[in-house]
């Protein structure tokens, strides 16, 4: 078989696996979103914790929440990483530095699981399991609990109560992630990745010298970092160190992992709205985005453009053999248009276009499909610009889904969309004035530029990945990504929840002839053409100074 | 409690509790539950798929490594490794196949240090299997991802057939056969990409009397 015939394969089988999931997954997750029955166990984890599980909450309630929850989370993982040399299982590393434990605690509290360690040397299993692993189930909760309550700002009517937060992480932990987790966990090591206790385990190598083995829980965390677009690796080299993707197989399971809820969201945003055309509408502008970034850069890595690149023949620099160009491409294309920011090929080394590509792919925002929930409460900001947009042209008051969008929903829109960018470019903007952060770039010219660029829109949108060769265990550049990933996290998130609680306000106004179908082709090409018009004109300047230059160099 | 406490400390506080039971079921009982699954149904995958010669443990089927010479000085870190022609060579690798630091060498498509690397690494390898260097194949001069890859093409495999052939007075034949047996295809037929197990393959070629 081609490797052209086996790449498109291998896209082929990740779109009918997503198909086939898209409806019993997103109904699933709408029921538990809404069943007012809790289970047993359910109710004896709100006892202990001490919450009204059958109160909902105002949404400056559920915000104070989801804050007080992430501030709780922050520091216990801090406490952790610092003292983790004194608990079982810390394998001798040695404690870590204050500034680069609070980049980790941020890190993996924000679902973006930007790395400034190397795995292997810097962490023990317990911390990885017990602290690093649980963030990787409840950041993606909380993804999916505040998207829950946007939907719920369209579906309720006068009303100020939006839902129960602690009820809605406990169920998609519960209900949700944990039992996927398991079954996957299984899989993986079923097919070679390795899930013990061990420390390095030395032995006699057949080559000569001695070889340590590593361990550790390796499966159980790999199943949920891609499941919940985590994307923190156990080790260094993430996805593409064998042990945590043995083969063609993992690599493409990894990859249906990573996608499955955030693909799966919208038909539970439908489902939940009562329209499941509403859902078919988000998945097909969210699949459009997919299917041509995977294309352009797999297309980018066949050619192989860049003079190093040029002169080895092919794109094989920081790729496995036993990926190849295709899946690993495919990968890079997922990874970063999520927020899980594993990597099972080094972006570094990609080709100045396809590395372009995967930039260019997180400033889209993490929407397409993005990260669990996260991604669709993203893209649902961008269908209220479009039929805001919509609703200029024709000089008449927008309406979505039978609420209206007036001065102030517009308002936390726009913040909404400004201040991701912002993050990135300000951020950017600093790093490149100072003389000592420049010094961190491995490679030099655009190239360099390009590794600072990816490194602060990378933890704005809580994505993770990097172009690995900057140099970011320094006391400046761990202090300012996580103040990064921590504003791209929660400020949006908190103008998510203020225009769920003044949707949810609102009497529905009835639809009328005059009311921009949004469930239409129509509504897809406009709502594709904002999500690139809104992204390009505020980035082009920077990656014109970055991928664009080498590449047209 | 006489005094009811502030809502935003009775907020935290709560919030704290449920972090930690969920690190109780999501950190602790998870990953035991998978461990012990593991262990009784796929120990040795989970283990790390470790490969015996003679009784001996000797590596990992998934964990690429050296095959050089030994070094002249051990005790001089400056020494370059040289390749052992004896056994079939795996891809450069960032980490020098060390598993205490997986890795890749990070150098963009542009880059002067990687441009000399990929012809240094051309000119070294085409001397040292005697062949063409234009026919020196991708893999064999690019680093890997993890810097730990165990795989090879096909076509950098057959390119070493006849220098491994020779130093260990065993017939092309031989060894060519072994490669075709190490050689693993696609994922169910389509997925990644076909690759020689360096670590398999060499491990037979031990093996050989």
């Amino acid at each position: 078989m081609s490797s052209t015939l086996a790449g498109w394969l291998q896209a082929l089988a990740l779109v009918g696996a997503l198909a086939l999931c898209y409806r019993p997954l997103g109904d699933y997750i709408a029921h538990l979103l809404t069943s007012a029955k809790h289970w047993r166990a359910e109710r004896c984890l709100y006892k202990v914790v001490g919450v009204d599980g059958d109160a909902y909450q105002r949404w400056t309630a559920y915000l104070r929440s989801v804050l007080a929850f992430s501030v709780a989370s922050v520091l216990f993982l801090y406490g952790f990483i610092r003292l983790q040399n004194h608990l079982l299982l810390s394998l001798g590393v040695p404690q870590m530095s204050p500034h680069q434990a609070w980049n980790t605690a941020v890190s993996f509290t924000t679902n973006t699981n930007w790395q400034s360690y190397s795995g292997e040397s810097a962490m023990g299993h317990l911390v990885q399991m017990a602290g690093l692993a649980v963030q990787n189930f409840v950041s993606a909760a909380v993804g999916i609990a505040v998207v829950a309550t946007l939907i719920r700002g369209f579906t309720r009517s006068k009303t100020d109560r939006v839902g129960n937060f602690w009820v809605d992480v406990t169920r998609i932990c519960l209900r949700l992630l944990l039992p996927v987790s398991i079954v996957f966990a299984l899989v993986l090591v079923a097919n070679g990745v390795v899930q013990n206790f061990h420390g390095f385990h030395d032995i006699a190598a057949l080559g000569g010298g001695t070889e340590g083995i590593p361990g550790g829980p390796v499966a159980s965390q790999e199943a949920i970092k891609e499941l919940g677009t985590n994307g923190g690796g156990f080790f260094n080299a993430n996805s593409a160190h064998p042990f945590e993707n043995p083969t063609g197989f993992t690599n493409w399971l990894e990859i249906f992992l990573l996608l499955v809820i955030s693909f799966s969201l919208p038909r539970t945003f439908g489902r939940m709205v009562g329209d499941n055309r509403q859902g078919y509408a988000i998945v097909a502008v969210m699949g459009l985005f997919w299917v041509a970034s995977a294309a352009l850069i797999t297309l980018a890595e066949s050619h192989h453009s860049g003079s190093a690149l040029q002169a080895a023949g092919g794109a094989m620099e920081g790729k496995e053999q036993r990926f190849g160009i295709a899946a690993s491409s495919l990968f890079a294309a997922s990874t970063t248009l999520t927020s899980t920011g594993a990597v099972n090929s080094f972006h570094d080394s990609f080709t100045p276009f396809g590395g372009g590509i995967t930039i260019f792919n997180m400033m889209l925002g993490e929407i397409a499909p993005g990260g669990t929930g996260s991604g669709l409460y993203g893209m649902l900001i961008l269908a209220i610009v479009a039929v805001f947009v919509a609703g200029l042209m024709v000089g008449r008051t927008p309406e979505y889904l039978g609420k209206k969008l007036g001065g102030r929903e517009m308002k936390f829109a726009s913040l909404y969309i400004l201040t991701t960018p912002a993050i990135v470019l300000i951020g950017t903007g600093i790093a490149t004035a100072l003389p000592g952060e420049r010094a961190g770039m491995l490679n030099s010219g655009p190239h360099g530029f390009s590794e600072v660029l990816y490194a602060f829109t990378s933890a704005a949108n809580n994505n993770g990945s990097a172009f690995a060769g900057l140099t970011v265990n320094t006391p400046w550049y761990d202090t300012a990504l996580g103040l990064a990933m921590a504003f791209g996290r929660f400020l949006p998130m908190i103008f998510v929840l203020a225009l769920a609680g003044s949707l949810a306000k609102q009497q529905p106004v009835p639809a009328s002839a005059g009311t921009l179908p949004t469930h239409k082709p129509l509504f897809v090409g406009l709502l594709s053409g904002v999500v690139l018009i809104v992204v390009g004109l505020t980035y082009f300047p920077a990656l014109a100074l970055g991928p664009i230059a080498e590449g047209l160099h | 409690m006489s005094k009811p406490l502030p809502a935003s400390v009775r907020t935290h506080w709560t919030a704290l509790r449920l972090l930690l039971v969920m690190t109780a079921i999501l950190g602790i009982a998870y990953p035991l539950l998978v461990t012990g699954l593991s262990q009784l149904a796929f120990a040795d995958k989970a283990n790390g798929s470790i490969v015996t010669s003679d009784g001996k443990e000797v590596g990992s089927s998934l964990l690429g490594q050296n095959f050089n010479l030994p070094k002249k000085n051990p005790d001089d870190p400056n020494e370059q490794a040289q390749p052992d022609p004896r056994w079939f060579q795996p891809r450069p690798s960032a980490a020098k196949y060390d598993p205490h630091g997986s890795a890749a060498g990070n150098l963009g498509p542009n880059s002067d240090d990687l441009l000399k690397a990929v012809n240094d690494n051309r000119a070294a390898i085409a001397a040292f299997d005697g062949v063409d260097p234009a026919t020196v194949p991708v893999d064999a001069i690019t680093a890997s991802g993890s810097g730990l890859d165990p795989h090879i093409s096909a076509a950098y495999a057959k390119e070493q057939v006849a220098r491994v052939a020779k130093t260990r007075n065993l017939s092309a034949d031989t060894v060519d056969q072994l490669v075709d047996k190490y050689t693993e295809g696609r994922s169910l037929g389509f997925l990644g990409q076909a690759g020689v197990n360096v670590v398999l393959l060499n491990k037979a070629l031990s093996e050989q009397r």
